[in-house]
């Protein structure tokens, strides 16, 4: 009896002595990171540098107007889902850069793999908010981290479409977005998007130089025919023409299904997944019906 | 009866840390070691076997001895260590020897793997964080890679046909540490990094200390199947050299090899083809499974490489070379078998 008591006094003392070393060590439990690139890659500090030069764009250039931001939550996770086009798709920065400025709250924007296999350029998109379409990636956003995400379900089919199909929404992928939603038990905001269509649009597409390049779509577009001759075709390949962009966020969608589920109703995610494109179709729809024109809205 | 464990892998330096730290627990009676080299550290109460790369003699040595516990710590998780055809002879024939071992065993309960997050590849399919249940985006390439997701294949196979004992299996991510030599570590002595121009992915690191306590507390626990070992925060390739005051030294991303060869050939900086996957894309790892399971880790990733390098300031401040022990065979059965040494009692429990 009287040995044991020693024997767990002794391992008290042990276990002081070890927490001991543990002080002294200080790196134990810390941590020593320089950087603010978060889990995701995001840098906070790349985002605020990238809106200090997006910003006169958006707001000068662009004269961004947002109509019903009211609707995206001030917290809490919520998948945002718009249309997306424009030869260099001005949409995603357009949004991110919006939402960030006016209610303060990170947007990731979900892309294709493709961004990553990018030198440099794959890792400024990545340090500014981009993150890879995997759902694993949005559920831990969504779900994990309640933040925010942005995703384009025409995926690339969307800005690589031609001017003469303008504003005409692409099929919405496998609707693999409405089923991340209702695994997270997050809401989807549809968002509606006038103006990227005419800040580039393609007027022709070169498919076998696309191949050759390994690109997802080569264009000819307006844009690199009417500046050529005077900005030179690096510098036409990639400025906006100056339309009048016009935002509209519609009602958020809650879905009655229980999250963390492995698989969804593939029925409700295609009804779920269509209700949200036409929505979106009909909110454009109304919106280019009160458009004057591309350049002053 | 007390507990009775084999490691096998005794002369790699997990083998030999994670014997060294399971000696201090009295409820362990027995403790064999096996390994086809020498012990890397001195062991006091280990006995120490010779096996030649395939683990043949695993069989035999588990009939005889009864053991309960079985830890598998031999897997070789860098290319650095063996030529081709001795990698695939010692983490899939070593491994299909000990399972088959094993499973002849009436004795044995517990089976611990050590393993390497290399089965999940890097690729840019890549989800940002693998967790145990992930499927590879990306077909195995390497020699490396494909030795151990072929072993793990076996273990799979092993723990489905033998029920009754428990089968946990741990993926590591890249270690750091003092004592460990490493590609990263060999790196970062000499104060350099390399990486792919254009790329900064993010890694996990693991400190060595947590690894040999993850070996050892998956083979005190009751865990069984899968779990990913690697340290909090995912941190940027780039960030890893400013916390280690590292030169990041570009490497060409496109035809590597012959465009650095200069780099490399000469040994300014050290790369392995797994390396080279790592640099691009990096691989995240959720370790939540694990900690859920009562793990805590000591050290976070930024955390492992800081300890890393106050212990090499400190190692070039005194001027020393690797205290590197040695092992001498009559020295240690002097100490475990001699009259002359006084033994202290056994304690009561």
């Amino acid at each position: 009896m009287e040995k044991s008591t020693k024997s767990t006094a002794q391992k008290e003392v042990e276990s002081k002595i070890v927490k001991l070393v543990d002080k002294s060590d200080k790196t134990v439990g810390q941590s020593f990171r320089q950087s603010d690139v978060d889990r995701w890659g995001r840098s906070e500090s790349t985002r605020q540098l990238t809106r200090k030069i997006f910003d006169p764009i958006y707001s000068k250039y662009f004269r961004t107007e947002w109509d019903g931001l009211e609707k995206i939550p001030a917290k809490g996770g919520a998948l945002l889902v718009s249309n997306h086009a424009g030869a260099i798709p001005p949409d995603a920065p357009v949004i991110m850069h919006g939402i960030e400025k006016e209610l303060n709250r990170p947007v990731y924007g979900l892309a294709d793999f493709w961004f990553r296999t990018l030198p440099i350029g794959g890792t400024l998109w990545n340090r500014a908010g981009g993150v890879p379409a995997h759902p694993s990636n949005a559920y831990g956003i969504l779900h994990d981290d309640q933040q925010l995400a942005l995703v384009f379900p025409e995926g690339v089919k969307g800005p690589s479409k031609l001017y003469k199909d303008r504003y005409q929404l692409r099929r919405f992928g496998r609707g693999g977005f409405v089923e991340i939603a209702m695994r997270s038990g997050v809401p989807i905001i549809p968002i509606a998007v006038v103006g990227a269509e005419d800040a580039m649009p393609i007027l022709t597409k070169f498919p076998s130089v696309s191949k050759a390049l390994s690109l997802p779509y080569f264009p000819l577009t307006l844009n690199q025919v009417l500046l050529t001759p005077f900005v030179g075709p690096i510098l036409a390949s990639v400025a906006y023409l100056p339309a009048k962009f016009k935002v509209r966020v519609l009602d958020p969608i809650y879905f009655d299904v229980p999250p963390d589920q492995l698989r969804y109703s593939k029925t409700k995610v295609l009804d779920e997944s269509e209700n949200i494109r036409i929505r979106i179709q009909d909110a454009i729809y109304d919106m280019l019906a009160h458009r004057k024109n591309p350049w002053l809205g | 009866m007390g507990r009775r464990i084999l490691i096998t892998g005794v002369d790699t330096f997990w083998g030999s840390m994670t014997a060294k730290s399971l000696e201090d627990d009295p409820t362990i009676d027995t403790i064999i070691g096996l390994g086809t080299s020498d012990p890397k550290v001195e062991l006091e109460r280990t006995e120490c076997l010779r096996a030649d790369h395939n683990y043949s003699i695993v069989s035999r040595i588990i009939k005889s001895t009864r053991v309960d516990t079985v830890m598998h710590t031999f897997m070789a998780t860098e290319s650095t260590a063996y030529s081709g055809r001795m990698l695939n002879e010692n983490n899939v024939i070593g491994t299909m020897n000990l399972l088959a071992a094993v499973g002849g065993s009436s004795s044995v309960k517990r089976l611990i793997v050590k393993s390497s997050s290399l089965v999940y590849g890097s690729s840019s399919q890549d989800p940002y964080f693998f967790d145990e249940t992930s499927k590879r985006p990306s077909p195995a390439r390497l020699r490396i890679e494909k030795s151990i997701i072929e072993a793990e294949s076996y273990v799979k196979d092993f723990a489905q046909d033998n029920p009754h004992i428990a089968v946990t299996l741990l993926r590591f991510c890249n270690v750091i540490g003092d004592n460990i030599a490493t590609t990263i570590t060999r790196n970062l002595r000499k104060r350099v990094l390399p990486y792919l121009l254009g790329f900064d992915p993010s890694i996990h690191l693991i400190y060595e200390d947590d690894v040999v306590s993850a070996l050892v507390f998956a083979a005190n626990s009751d865990l069984e199947g899968i779990y990913n070992v690697a340290g909090d925060e995912r941190v940027p390739w780039s960030e890893i050299a400013s916390i280690a005051g590292a030169k990041l030294i570009p490497l060409f991303a496109y035809a590597t090899n012959v465009i650095s060869a200069p780099l490399i050939k000469t040994g300014i900086v050290k790369v392995t083809p797994e390396l080279m996957e790592l640099m691009k894309y990096g691989r995240g790892i959720d370790n939540t499974k694990f900690k859920t399971a009562g793990f805590s880790y000591k050290y976070t990733t930024s955390a492992a490489v800081a300890k890393f390098c106050e212990l090499n300031q400190l190692r070039i401040n005194l001027g020393k070379t690797k205290p590197e022990y040695k092992y001498q065979k009559d020295v240690e059965s002097f100490f475990k078998h001699s009259p002359s040494v006084i033994k202290e009692a056994a304690q009561p429990e």
